[in-house]
């Protein structure tokens, strides 16, 4: 028996505390999100305001990217590392295999992931970084709107508005949403079991809020593109 | 009634194994699928074959010594039980049967459809065992235990170490297994002084076995003859943070 040591993060247990925990954030952060994107139905002031708010605090705004994107690093590098202990864990497959009690959207958590991962560069092409790929960007369907009002704020509202008046990225935008509700289903009520907050007078409320909270954020998301694309909200 | 059995036939640990199909007939819906595969060895034997060999001991569904993977589950369709408990009359005549033995890369196959499990002893040897001397028997309620963790205590121990939790999940994980054994004693007074020492050299041991990680899907409190709560899994997920962040933040890595 050797003498080394094994940090927690060596453990499989540790990786899931990580998982755990980077997951967490990042629900927070897709909260947050929401709520600033339903600014679209305040009209382009609100939303125009925001942006503006944002962009006026390039510290603030670069310090949260750098820990989301460590954050999303850090829940994938764990992801891989579980996946492939995972799969070395059963080198012959059974010849027949019945889940007895497993779900899809458990199932789909590795592949939802790699979804959501394709999804977050494509967004970010298309919403954020459209300024320096504008080929890419307009391959996309990315629309630059001439700035907004007397101050000459950028004008994401008109941005959002244009390019959900396509029916091919309001689609995208609807499937990712979908993806990203079964992912956070599963992983927010296995926050709770990852890391022990177990009780079995909650276990089952805290399943039911899962899937609340996922329905919320899903129908939080897709109302946008959906509110465009049938023409309830129009450009200004 | 007469079944179409297909069974894993395996000579030893390295070579390549393969399905081989048979068929049995005269089989009573009141026997065990144990006595089902024991009539198919008999007519092995009878055309000088060699007979399928499969784990078994108790056939009373306390031992943990059966196995088997039938038609894609552990321990086949009936809950809550073992193989040995499983009656022939949960199939229909005519049927055809897949018979696996138990898949993960911690449990070899020894032969056909018998594995070796030896990886559980190990998990138990790093710390599924108490210090106190184990003299004569104490005097009852000597130590007081309330009923509540008594019973919960009970819940935890009622696993038998079959192993149908690792053949059920999806990555081969042994959580509830390992939960199952670290929190019965942990709950205990008994237990105590080892506490900490002791999720922490079974978690160490199970990683270092090579089985899988939970993710949670709960296929193996389902498959568990025991029924076994995924519970402990949560609780000893609890138990190894708390035991990490206190003094030494290491476990020793395990052969």
């Amino acid at each position: 028996m050797s003498q080394a040591a094994l940090t927690i993060t060596d453990t499989t247990l540790g990786k899931k505390y990580v998982m755990a925990l980077s997951g967490l954030v990042l629900f927070g952060f897709v909260i947050v999100h929401m709520l600033g994107n339903l600014q679209v139905f305040l009209g382009a002031e609100a939303m125009n305001g925001y942006a503006h708010t944002l962009q006026s605090n390039p510290t603030i705004v670069w310090l949260v990217r750098f820990v989301l994107a460590a954050t999303i690093i850090v829940h994938f590098g764990a992801a891989f590392a579980l996946t492939a202990q995972n799969k070395k864990a059963r080198p012959i497959k059974y010849r027949m295999k019945k889940d007895v009690a497993t779900n899809y959207a458990a199932k789909g958590m590795i592949y939802g992931g790699v979804v959501l991962v394709a999804y977050i560069i494509f967004h970010l092409m298309h919403f954020t970084i459209a300024d320096t790929a504008p080929v890419i960007a307009g391959k996309l369907g990315y629309v630059h709107s001439s700035p907004f009002g007397p101050e000459q704020m950028p004008n994401v509202y008109n941005n959002v508005i244009k390019s959900f008046q396509n029916t091919g990225m309001t689609a995208v935008y609807l499937v990712a949403q979908v993806a990203l509700g079964f992912h956070l289903y599963h992983g927010s009520w296995s926050i709770f079991q990852s890391l022990g907050l177990s009780h079995r007078r909650y276990n089952d409320a805290v399943r039911s809020v899962a899937v609340a909270f996922a329905i919320v954020v899903v129908l939080g998301f897709a109302a946008v593109p959906i509110a465009v694309w049938t023409g309830f909200v129009q450009a200004v | 009634m007469k079944l179409k059995v297909h069974v894993w036939r395996q000579a030893n640990a390295s070579s390549k194994g393969k399905f081989e199909t048979h068929e049995v007939s005269d089989i009573s819906p009141d026997m065990s699928f144990l006595e089902m595969l024991d009539v198919l060895n008999e007519e092995l034997v009878d055309h000088e074959k060699e007979p399928v060999a499969f784990d078994h001991d108790c056939r009373e569904g306390i031992c943990g010594t059966c196995s088997l993977v039938i038609n894609g589950e552990a321990h086949g369709p009936q809950r809550a039980a073992t193989t040995c408990q499983l009656h022939m009359r949960k199939f229909d005549d005519g049927d055809e049967i897949w018979v696996e033995p138990f898949r993960a890369g911690a449990f070899p196959v020894i032969r056909d459809l018998v594995v070796d499990r030896k990886a559980f002893d190990r998990i138990i040897q790093a710390g599924g065992f108490i210090t106190a001397r184990t003299g004569s028997a104490c005097d009852a309620n000597e130590i007081p235990v309330s009923k509540e963790i008594a019973d919960r205590a009970m819940d935890a121990a009622a696993c038998i170490g079959c192993g149908a939790c690792v053949a059920a999940c999806p990555n081969a994980s042994a959580m509830l297994f390992t939960a199952a054994k670290v929190r019965h004693l942990n709950m205990m007074p008994q237990g105590q002084p080892e506490r900490e020492v002791r999720v922490r050299n079974m978690v160490s041991q199970m990683d270092a076995e090579g089985f899988g990680a939970c993710s949670n899907h709960f296929e193996c409190e389902a498959a568990c003859p025991k029924e076994i709560s995924v519970e402990f899994i949560a609780e000893m997920n609890r138990e190894f943070l708390g035991a990490m962040v206190k003094a030494d933040n290491t476990v020793p890595k395990r052969g």
